[in-house]
């Protein structure tokens, strides 16, 4: 098999993956973009070990590893994504906007994001949560 | 003990007597008296010491005591710490310490409940020191320490009273006046130093007068620098108007410092090196038309003030005029002499004039002419200072006749061409001007006189008897300035050998000249003095029963409104007013030499310092405002991409990374 189809089909698997990135505002759905363009990178990796006809098949070997790397990642993120929304009851990435510049006093707020609680006020909650649920 | 132990004495014991009591005068009151008092007296005595061993009699035949110790190796010219005591050095000395004993003896009445004493009395034995060892000093760069603390010293004492801002802006005044002709003195020095290769006053002298030795190089240069510092010291014309502004300190300083000492160094500096003045005829000449414009303009200047301080202080100026009117025709002798006697006489004038302010309860000579019975309140300043004013005046046979005799006995020899190196302009200059202003002087003084004590009007109230110690001290210094002129005879032996005694012809046309004008001023205040009764005038002390420094104080600060002007009261009485006609306008400003030099100096300064304050907040501030304001506004550009949607960022990290790789694969293309 010529390297061509694997390679562009990495290709066409990592831009989905980037698009989906960019563009999606449930961040599961970005996670997930996250692992298509992971896993065009481990197409990639085993499609170039072939066609190097590498006698360790290093390709291979990291393939496996990043797959095991890639699991516990989407684990912890899934995690992340399932607090968030327990605590924000949304997982909108356009609506998550904490981290902003706050603007400076005495102007409203000009995005219509979440008006989120402080840091504090978020650690304090959260176990209330918890036990609720 | 040596001739040289107390010669190294005198100035030592008032400066530790001035250390401890700038130490310890806070906490323990009771010592400041003694310590102020004590070191002078001992040090005035140790100076008679030194006299009667080093001149007696012998005359110029006695070597001058020379003690050295190298202080500095600089390098090229050494810095000794060296003494030199002749009949000059001597005599100064004894006249130094007394009055300041008698200075420091007065002000213990003076200034009794003044809460500054300790602090003053420490400042007035500082200077006593550093005047004494300007007098004893043989090397010119200690004789420019002791010439610098007199300095310092004379602005912390005209500013004592800096409550009141016409002495602290007279303290600054004589301080920067002063400095400004010492900037070229120091340069002077140099220059001289290295023309002769030493600062030794002694060895300058030796190599100058002695046949073999090598002329300087820069006469005239050296000459001329230095004379500025001396100008600026001696408060001689164009530098001298510090002087009557000093006159906001208190009276015991300004008959210490203002009138008999150090006022005076700048004449006895000249003195000491006048070899090297005589090696530039243009110097002389100099020296002359400066002596010619001090004496005659202070004396016209002395006939138009109203505080009585402020006369005494232009006729200083005159009298100072004198003395380099003497050094400019050569006659070192002479100048002392006058030296000595006026700083007598010059001291208990402002000393009694301390007691007259007291009693009278103001400065101001118009509202003393409205006053009767000042003469029986205060009987010995009175007489003490008729005597002072009659010496002032040159009326045998009190001191200053013989002294301005010798002057003017002086410029007669030199103006009729008997005195080598002299050029005959110089002496005729000076004999001019010295005869004018014996007219003058004898006038002012008449002045003075009759409207202090021969007003007439509401009697003088009583504020009690003045403190013993001041009457007495005035009796003191009563008998230098009676009998010293007698001692004509026996001082040129102290002095360089030539005769001190009158001449017939400078005697009887100095006398009459003085009579003249003392005769035409009575003349005009019997025609005026009518007229007093007419105008009101007159502003007295608030707390007549205080102590004198305190009625001082009040006179000073309450002189420029109750009158409209420090100099001057416009009093028709006044019969300077009506002697010098137009001119009393001019003479009562210092013929407006103050504004003079605020067009010359003060006002281009200030447009400079405008400048550079404009420079300053409007052009550098700018630059750093803007170093602050750059980052403040990038910092609120780069808020603005701070958007906290995580995808934004991403999406600028994408557009950079292909941005970066598409460069690379160029650099790497080679394109």
């Amino acid at each position: 098999m010529h390297l061509a189809y694997p390679a562009v089909l990495a290709v066409l698997l990592f831009c989905t993956g980037l698009y989906g990135v960019l563009a999606r505002r449930n961040a599961i759905l970005v996670l997930m973009s996250v692992e298509l363009m992971l896993n065009a990178v481990n197409l990639n990796l085993v499609a170039f070990d072939v066609w190097l006809r590498d006698t360790l098949h290093a390709g291979q070997a990291l393939t496996l590893f990043a797959i095991a790397i890639a699991a516990a990642e989407i684990g912890i993120g899934l995690a992340i994504v399932l607090l968030v929304h327990r605590n924000r009851g949304t997982a909108d990435v356009d609506r998550l906007r904490d981290l902003a510049d706050p603007p400076p006093a005495g102007t409203p707020a000009a995005d219509d994001s979440v008006t989120a609680p402080t840091d504090n006020g978020a650690d304090e909650a959260t176990p209330v949560r918890r036990q609720t649920a | 003990m040596t001739t040289t132990t107390a010669a190294v004495l005198v100035p030592l014991l008032p400066f530790l007597g001035a250390l401890v009591g700038l130490g310890a005068g806070r906490r323990a009151p009771g010592f400041v008296r003694p310590l102020a008092v004590l070191p002078t007296l001992a040090a005035t005595a140790l100076a008679v010491l030194v006299a009667v061993r080093q001149g007696g009699g012998e005359g110029s035949g006695t070597a001058p005591l020379h003690a050295s110790t190298r202080l500095a190796d600089t390098g090229s010219v050494p810095v000794d710490l060296a003494l030199n005591v002749d009949g000059f050095a001597a005599l100064v000395a004894v006249l130094v310490g007394v009055v300041a004993c008698c200075v420091q003896i007065y002000s213990t009445g003076y200034l009794r409940d003044d809460p500054r004493y300790s602090s003053y009395a420490a400042l007035v034995s500082l200077f006593t020191a550093a005047m004494m060892l300007v007098v004893y000093s043989d090397d010119l760069i200690v004789l420019l320490v002791g010439w610098e603390i007199m300095g310092i010293c004379s602005y912390f004492l005209v500013g004592h009273y800096w409550e009141t801002a016409a002495a602290r802006s007279a303290s600054l005044k004589a301080f920067l006046v002063t400095k400004l002709g010492d900037v070229p003195f120091l340069i002077g020095l140099f220059v001289l130093a290295g023309d002769t290769g030493t600062f030794s006053i002694s060895g300058i002298v030796t190599r100058l007068t002695s046949d073999s030795g090598a002329p300087l190089d820069h006469p005239t240069l050296i000459a001329l620098l230095l004379l500025a510092g001396v100008a600026g010291k001696s408060a001689q014309f164009p530098l001298h108007t510090w002087l009557p502004d000093a006159m906001a300190g208190p009276t015991p300083v300004s008959a210490l410092i203002h009138a008999a000492t150090m006022v005076a160094a700048g004449v006895y500096f000249i003195a000491r090196l006048l070899p090297v003045f005589l090696s530039s005829a243009a110097a002389l000449a100099v020296l002359a038309v400066m002596a010619a414009v001090t004496m005659v303009g202070s004396a016209l200047a002395a006939l138009a003030q109203d505080d009585i301080k402020r006369v005494l202080a232009y006729s200083t100026v005159g009298q100072l005029g004198y003395m380099t009117g003497a050094l400019a025709v050569g006659d070192r002798g002479a100048a002392v002499f006058h030296l000595i006697a006026h700083g007598a006489f010059k001291a208990l004038l402002f000393l009694g004039a301390g007691v007259i302010i007291h009693a009278a309860g103001t400065n101001s000579l118009a509202a003393m002419s409205r006053m009767s019975g000042l003469t029986k309140r205060i009987p010995d300043a009175f007489w003490t200072v008729t005597v002072a004013l009659l010496a002032l005046a040159a009326i045998p046979p009190f001191a200053g006749f013989f002294s301005k005799e010798a002057v003017l006995g002086a410029a007669e020899h030199a103006a009729t061409g008997h005195t080598a190196d002299i050029p005959e302009g110089v002496g005729w200059t000076v004999l001019l001007a010295g005869l004018l202003t014996a007219l003058l002087t004898a006038g002012y003084a008449a002045r003075l006189w009759l409207m202090a004590f021969h007003g007439k009007g509401e009697p003088v109230p009583d504020h009690g008897k003045q403190p013993v110690a001041m009457n007495a001290v005035l009796w003191v210094l009563f008998v230098p300035t009676a009998a010293f002129g007698l001692g004509y005879g026996a001082l040129p032996d102290w002095f360089d050998g030539e005769s001190l005694t009158p001449t017939l012809t400078t005697s009887v046309l100095g006398t009459g000249m003085a009579l003249a004008g003392a005769l035409v001023m009575y003349g005009a205040w019997r025609h005026t003095s009518a007229r007093a009764a007419r105008v009101p005038l007159g502003a007295v002390a608030a707390h007549p029963d205080a102590a004198d420094a305190v009625s001082e104080a009040e006179a000073i600060a309450t002189h420029e409104a109750a009158y409209g002007s420090v100099a001057a009261a416009p009093d028709p009485a006044d019969p300077g007013r009506l002697l010098l006609g137009p001119l009393h306008r001019h003479a009562a400003t210092g013929f407006h030499l103050d504004a003079v030099y605020g067009a010359l100096f003060v006002r281009p300064v200030r447009a400079a310092a405008g400048l550079v304050r404009f420079l300053d907040r409007e052009v550098i501030e700018t630059y750093v405002r803007g170093f602050a304001a750059a980052p403040g506004l990038f910092g609120a550009a780069v808020r603005r991409a701070q958007t906290g949607n995580v995808q934004t960022y991403l999406g600028a990290l994408l557009a950079g990374s292909l941005v970066l790789a598409v460069a690379a694969v160029l650099v790497a293309a080679g394109a």
